[in-house]
């Protein structure tokens, strides 16, 4: 977006509220809803990807040496990864720990 | 202009306009009385004579959920409906009108259930008040043919891209046989250009149509639909004054009747103001100095026409078609008494119920009203509203 949504007046404001601009959503980091973070023990993980076809946001990457992590903009925390993982190498840790 | 007066009914000919006004898409679900409309727009798909894509769908949601989608996509759309359909509508009329997708729709005036009705009165665009489309009320088989061809080009102006419903009472308009002026296909094609839509859902060039408004952005948008809504009124102007020119039949947002001289006046909305006419010239050939005044747009609400149309009466008549539940009465009568109440100067205002689930409204009645109301001026307490017609 062109600036930030609490910027525009009324008559700034696309007719229809079309967003025009295609994927934008990219830039509203939900990853500050969570209150649980998953986090990986590499030792354990298998590099299955199972993590990754289940997360219902997308927000879980492969990483160049091809183990799954979870972009934390975006990760809610709602830890269907942690309970999919087939080796039990994904657990969800208190956020402010 | 074409000069051939033919018989019609009011129904058939709404959906001639339709044709005329070369809708690309109809998605519809038959209900009484609407269903002479649509099955002969689906007849004149079928004959090839309209090329267009009639939708028949299992309800009256899908309905104008599909007309949200071909509108979305730049087609021509038209749907129509009445009473339970029209509340089945709801969910999506508020979704096109924050769209801004200029859809067009007939709504046949009837009662809702319970207890079931098929019959005419405006409890169901009463309860859709608040839905954002701009609404007007037609009063003849003349009227309701115009209004649908100018629905197409106010909606689709781009300074107002906002749906419009077309109100015609139940039966006692959409199925009575009127003679009427057609006009040609050329004068049509003139007046209504091609729909050029502002924005267009095409897999070439992504955008996003009703996505989600966060609490920063909510209440922005809404002032902005409203302002937008109150924005159409002098385009809404314009084009009926294009219209008029074209034709010689001026639509006017508060339509008047004798009003030269009143003191009193009688203010109704759709086919009623026919018998009111009558009402009026009786009391008139009595010496009662009686005007008539007839709301023809209701939203967007023309404010400064009634301030205006009031000027110099000491007495308003309200008649509405519908209850307010436990509330102020009428729908109709609430809005003016609103809209006068900041004037220095205003008329004493009656609030009158009739004609509920088609029961007939006669011009003894009307007079009735003008009396009740002559003898509840001086009086210091009145009810809220008063219902006339009603046995008990």
């Amino acid at each position: 977006m062109a600036k930030p949504i609490d910027q525009y007046t009324w008559k700034e404001i696309p007719i229809g509220c079309v967003v025009t601009e295609p994927g934008n959503a990219r830039e509203y980091k939900t990853g500050d809803w969570k209150s649980q973070r998953p986090v990986v023990d590499k030792d354990k993980c298998i590099k299955c990807g199972v993590c990754w076809v289940f997360c219902p946001d997308a927000a879980i990457y492969r990483t160049d040496d091809g183990y799954y992590l979870a972009n934390l903009d975006y990760c809610k925390g709602c830890g269907i990864c942690a309970r999919e993982c087939w080796t039990g190498c994904i657990k969800m840790m208190e956020e402010e720990k | 202009m074409s000069d051939k007066r033919v018989g019609m009914e009011v129904s058939i000919a709404l959906a001639e306009a339709v044709r005329m006004a070369n809708a690309d898409c109809i998605a519809a679900y038959p209900i009484t009385p609407q269903t002479h409309i649509v099955e002969h727009l689906s007849e004149l798909v079928a004959d090839g004579k309209l090329d267009a894509e009639f939708v028949p769908v299992e309800s009256e949601h899908s309905a104008l959920s599909v007309c949200a989608g071909t509108s979305a996509v730049g087609a021509r759309t038209f749907t129509a409906t009445s009473a339970q359909g029209l509340a089945l509508m709801h969910e999506i009329l508020f979704i096109v009108s924050g769209m801004r997708l200029p859809i067009i729709m007939a709504v046949t005036n009837r009662a809702l259930s319970a207890p079931l009705s098929i019959w005419n009165d405006h409890s169901d665009v009463m309860a859709s008040r608040d839905c954002g489309w701009i609404q007007i009320f037609t009063e003849s088989g003349q009227d309701t043919f115009d209004q649908t061809i100018c629905a197409f080009r106010i909606g689709e102006d781009r300074r107002v891209l906002m749906p419009v419903i077309v109100n015609l009472d139940g039966f006692t308009l959409s199925h009575v046989v009127e003679p009427l002026y057609l006009v040609e296909q050329e004068l049509v094609d003139k007046f209504l250009p091609p729909y050029k839509p502002l924005h267009v859902l095409h897999p070439d060039k992504p955008i996003t149509m009703g996505a989600f408004g966060m609490p920063e952005i909510y209440s922005e948008a809404k002032k902005a639909q409203d302002i937008a809504l109150r924005d159409s009124y002098p385009v809404i102007l314009e084009i009926w004054n294009q219209w008029g020119e074209l034709t010689g039949r001026h639509y006017h947002p508060m339509e008047t009747y004798r009003m030269e001289g009143a003191k009193i006046a009688l203010l109704t909305m759709g086919s009623f103001g026919e018998i009111a006419m009558e009402a009026v010239d009786r009391m008139r050939e009595r010496g009662i100095p009686v005007g008539l005044l007839k709301l023809r747009l209701w939203r967007p609400f023309p404010f400064d026409d009634i301030r205006q149309a009031v000027q110099g009466l000491e007495t308003l008549v309200v008649l509405d078609r519908a209850i307010s539940f436990g509330g102020i009465g009428g729908p109709v009568c609430s809005e003016i008494k609103a809209a006068l109440y900041q004037q220095p100067k205003r008329p004493k205002i009656f609030s009158f119920i009739a004609g509920l689930g088609g029961r007939d409204v006669p011009p003894e009645q009307f007079e009735e009203m003008i009396e009740q109301a002559m003898k509840m001026k001086g009086k210091k307490k009145v009810e809220e509203f008063t219902t006339i017609g009603i046995r008990g």
